[in-house]
């Protein structure tokens, strides 16, 4: 019975290991010509779950909606706002009105023309309450929408309103496809229509999602003929993938970044891209804390700690020390806030400054009771886990005992967060291209699921945010949120750790991309693959 | 017999009731909520859109309402529309999920049926010999590794250095541009990391109840009657204890029923194989509560016809389990 069982297990591998896929002989350094053709396969963890923008909040959805549909106006390289299916738009002098003129020669997937009524539909359907989308928020604030005829659109607000602009970026919807019916049971769900570079093509649930591309795109048709996007739910095997040619791009973690891509192969077939995310990572004071409500604590705790270290031991130097919320190649960052370099003995006499004695245990003390408290911080986030520990060590070095507490995410935002059940927290947040800071600063943001949940309070910060929120003009937007960088710098109510780098592979065949502040999709339907490097040649490459 | 059938099958009702009400209890007191979890810490989101959005979904109304509105609509075998933003019905979701779920399961399970119960029988009847343990220490090794592990190492061996076998997936992406052979390879060379994966697990535990069980039928005395007789030594093993051998097995069988449905959460999601798994751990992520309780109701209603399956097979097995 065993050899019997050998013979046919020896069997099925040979037959296995000759069935191999020929190796590619890496010639992709040429640059070549411009050419339609080729496929990029890219990845996701997760599925995407609705493909009308805005019903759904995930990452996936967004990532493929956004190459189906076009908003009126998007940012380019350099993150300016650029017209997308606005060719134009005048501001009028009151700075409360909007008036866009759109593209004439674009034309919905299944043909039909886009005009300013699409756009009205899209505003309409997302101010109304039956819609169950987390975007109405600034389109709400829109006192009057007009269409004036049918490439005008003008739209109306009660006060001058900064993120007008940008938040006319929403993607567009057909409105002769949704209107009279229920968005939430749409087709379109499932198999979405735009005016975008990219149409739907199909999509194998749970598996892939395929995208060809538009032929009468109205900035031209993309060169690359079918975006996949794969659904590969763990990261290991993502990276895999990557490495064997299954998946054409993907981001990197800093050690895979680092280490793990640094050989002769995947240096032959890949290119590493390297730019600033789009997030900063801190560590957060709960302000009601009676040790936290002193600026000198704060001040003593960020001096206390190592950036430097942090960048370069946990990210791999992949990475920069943060002094604010503001990445430094936006325009509305501003460099001349007070810094703190790592200063043990700074941190030492502010703590002594504050009250704090150093007691017999080497912890210190106020009013008898040692200085300790708890960092919490999300499961599943090896970055920040690692950065409490660097953290705990370097504030037991000046006397603090620091707890470091981890959380599943819900449960963190539900019982710890809302409840303001907590001393200090680590976590991440996104800088949005619009610079405005109101949400997470404002004193008013204090309340249950609003985002100032460490209760920051400063009344001249107040001032600056709600002048820069209603001010049009860019450079006077600057000097009001330069303050604002000024004060956050001086008081601390953060320790503002790094802004990681964000890290992405591409392979090597795909030409045509320049990393810039926007990243390095910015202008996908400009990337091309000669025709000599080629790896899909065939179209058909969708399900049987 | 019947009797006895449709008895079991009646007292599964209760049974089901109180797992779901568990369930159902359970993960509604699971911190977080359907699609606004995605949204938490979003500045765009506000008071309204949240209260707006669970109203939706119809998670204002108190617990046991909620739980009434999802038994009503389930005794008529409607499991509702899914709470991913994409609001499938729940039933379609599974069923196009099924079908690959329980081609590598059943491809796993006879498998380790087919490996395990050979090798238990060899370890019996060649107990301490050197194959015996060599045997012994591959399945415990096997079942001691960390699956994912083992997963990975193979991926990275046949995938990555030897680029003979894909990584993952259940189909290459060129696939229908393939001839019908090269789609069959195609399959194979999916099929074959991870199905080797799912199974090694199971057969530590088939072949060590086999090869106990064996062990404990060839130290009866019917057993000796039959040796004495003179029958030849592989007639005993086939005829007489191989038989009486298989109960432990059996149970076995009947409980990896479920599992042919309910899939490998750890295995679906390395191999990103679009099955049962992956869709209960997404499920779980989004806090989708339609999709998880039907995976759930259908996973408990498959357990308990499990054990009952497992209970026919007794008594087909040994005559004197059976009833009426």
């Amino acid at each position: 019975m065993f050899p019997k069982l050998w013979i046919i297990w020896a069997l099925v591998l040979f037959f296995c290991l000759s069935c191999g896929k020929p190796k590619e002989i890496g010639f992709y350094d040429d640059p070549g010509k411009a050419s339609f053709g080729d496929t990029i396969i890219t990845s996701s963890t997760g599925e995407p779950s609705n493909l009308i923008p805005i019903l759904a909040s995930d990452q996936p959805s967004h990532q493929i909606s956004g190459l189906v549909f076009n908003g009126l106006v998007k940012y380019d390289k350099n993150l300016d706002i650029v017209g997308d299916l606005a060719e134009s738009w005048d501001i009028s002098k009151d700075n409360l009105s909007i008036t866009f003129h759109l593209r004439k020669n674009v034309s919905w997937h299944d043909g039909r023309p886009f005009t300013a009524h699409d756009v009205m539909y899209t505003y309409r359907v997302t101010v109304d309450e039956k819609t169950p989308t987390a975007y109405s928020g600034d389109f709400k604030l829109v006192k009057e929408a007009q269409v004036l005829d049918d490439y005008t659109f003008k739209v109306t607000y009660e006060k001058p309103f900064a993120p007008a602009l940008i938040s006319w970026n929403a993607a567009i919807m057909p409105r002769h496809l949704l209107e009279g019916r229920d968005i939430t049971a749409s087709p379109l769900r499932r198999a979405p229509i735009g005016t975008g570079p990219y149409m739907f093509s199909e999509w194998i649930a749970g598996d892939r999602l395929i995208l060809s591309a538009n032929p009468k795109y109205f900035e031209g048709r993309p060169y690359l003929n079918r975006y996949v996007m794969r659904v590969v739910p763990d990261t290991a095997t993502t990276f895999l993938e990557l490495k064997q040619g299954g998946i054409d791009m993907a981001a990197l973690t800093p050690m895979q970044a680092v280490r793990q891509t640094d050989y002769p192969r995947f240096k032959r077939e890949f290119n590493k891209f390297k730019f600033l995310a789009f997030s900063y990572v801190y560590m957060g004071y709960n302000l009601k804390h009676r040790y936290f409500k002193d600026k000198r604590v704060r001040q003593a705790i960020t001096y206390a700690i190592d950036k430097k270290e942090i960048v370069d031991g946990i990210l791999l130097g992949q990475g920069i020390e943060a002094d604010g919320p503001i990445k430094p190649d936006m325009w509305s960052y501003n460099g001349n806030v007070k810094k703190y370099g790592y200063n043990k003995e700074k941190a030492a006499s502010l703590l002594k400054e504050a009250g704090f004695e150093m007691g017999p245990d080497g912890i210190l003390r106020k009013d008898g009771a040692p200085f300790e408290f708890t960092v919490l911080t999300s499961q599943g986030n090896d970055v920040r886990i690692k950065c409490a520990e660097l953290i705990q060590k370097r504030l037991s070095d000046v006397g603090i005992r620091l707890k470091i507490r981890v959380i599943e995410w819900a449960a963190f935002i539900n019982e710890f967060i809302d409840k303001k059940n907590f001393e200090a927290v680590i976590l991440g947040w996104t800088i949005p291209q619009d610079p405005d800071l109101f949400d997470i600063w404002h004193s008013s943001k204090q309340g249950k699921k609003e985002l100032n949940f460490i209760s920051f309070e400063n009344a001249e910060v107040d001032e600056m945010l709600v002048k820069s929120r209603h001010t049009l003009d860019r450079k006077e937007r600057k000097k009001y949120l330069d303050r604002v960088q000024e004060i956050l710098a001086e008081e601390q109510p953060y320790t503002f750790l790094f802004i990681p780098y964000a890290n992405t592979a591409v392979h090597k065949r795909f030409k045509g991309i320049e990393p810039a502040p926007a990243g390095i999709t910015y202008d996908f339907i400009k990337w091309y693959v000669p025709e000599n490097q080629r790896r899909y040649k065939k179209s058909a490459a969708l399900s049987p | 017999m019947l009797r006895y059938l449709l008895k079991r099958l009646f007292f599964m009702i209760p049974m089901l009731l109180g797992i779901s009400i568990i369930s159902f209890a359970v993960i509604h007191l699971t911190p977080g909520e359907p699609s606004v979890l995605e949204a938490e810490m979003n500045p765009k989101v506000t008071k309204e859109v949240r209260d707006r959005i669970k109203a939706y979904y119809g998670l204002d109304k108190p617990l046991h309402i909620q739980y009434f509105l999802w038994l009503k609509r389930i005794v008529r075998l409607d499991f509702g529309p899914s709470f991913a933003p994409d609001r499938r019905p729940v039933i379609d979701k599974i069923a196009e999920r099924l079908p690959i779920t329980i081609t590598i399961e059943l491809l796993s399970t006879v498998l380790f049926f087919m490996v395990g119960i050979p090798i238990g029988v060899y370890s019996a009847r060649y107990k301490d010999s050197w194959l015996d343990k060599g045997l012994s220490a591959f399945v415990f090794a096997g079942y001691a590794m960390p699956h994912f592990w083992l997963a990975l190492l193979l991926m990275l061996f046949f995938g990555v250095y030897l680029e003979v076998l894909p990584i993952s997936g259940i189909k290459s992406f060129d696939f229908a541009d393939l001839s019908f052979f090269e789609k069959g390879i195609d399959l194979v060379k999916h099929l074959v990391i991870i199905v080797f994966c799912s199974s090694i697990g199971g057969l530590a535990g088939v072949s060590r109840y086999m090869k106990n069980s064996l062990l404990e039928v060839l130290r009866q005395e019917y057993i000796t009657t039959a040796y004495a007789k003179g029958l030849p030594e592989r007639m005993v093993l086939r005829k007489h204890a191989l038989r009486n051998s298989l109960l432990p097995v059996i149970t076995i069988f009947g409980l990896s029923v479920p599992g042919l449905i309910g899939g490998s959460v750890i295995m679906e999601s390395i191999f990103s194989i679009p099955g049962m798994g992956q869709l209960f751990f997404m499920s779980v992520m989004s806090r989708d509560y339609p999709t998880i309780m039907g995976i759930l109701v259908i996973g408990a209603f498959l357990t308990l016809l499990g054990n009952l399956l497992a209970d026919i097979m007794y008594a087909v097995a040994d005559p004197r389990i059976r009833i009426g």
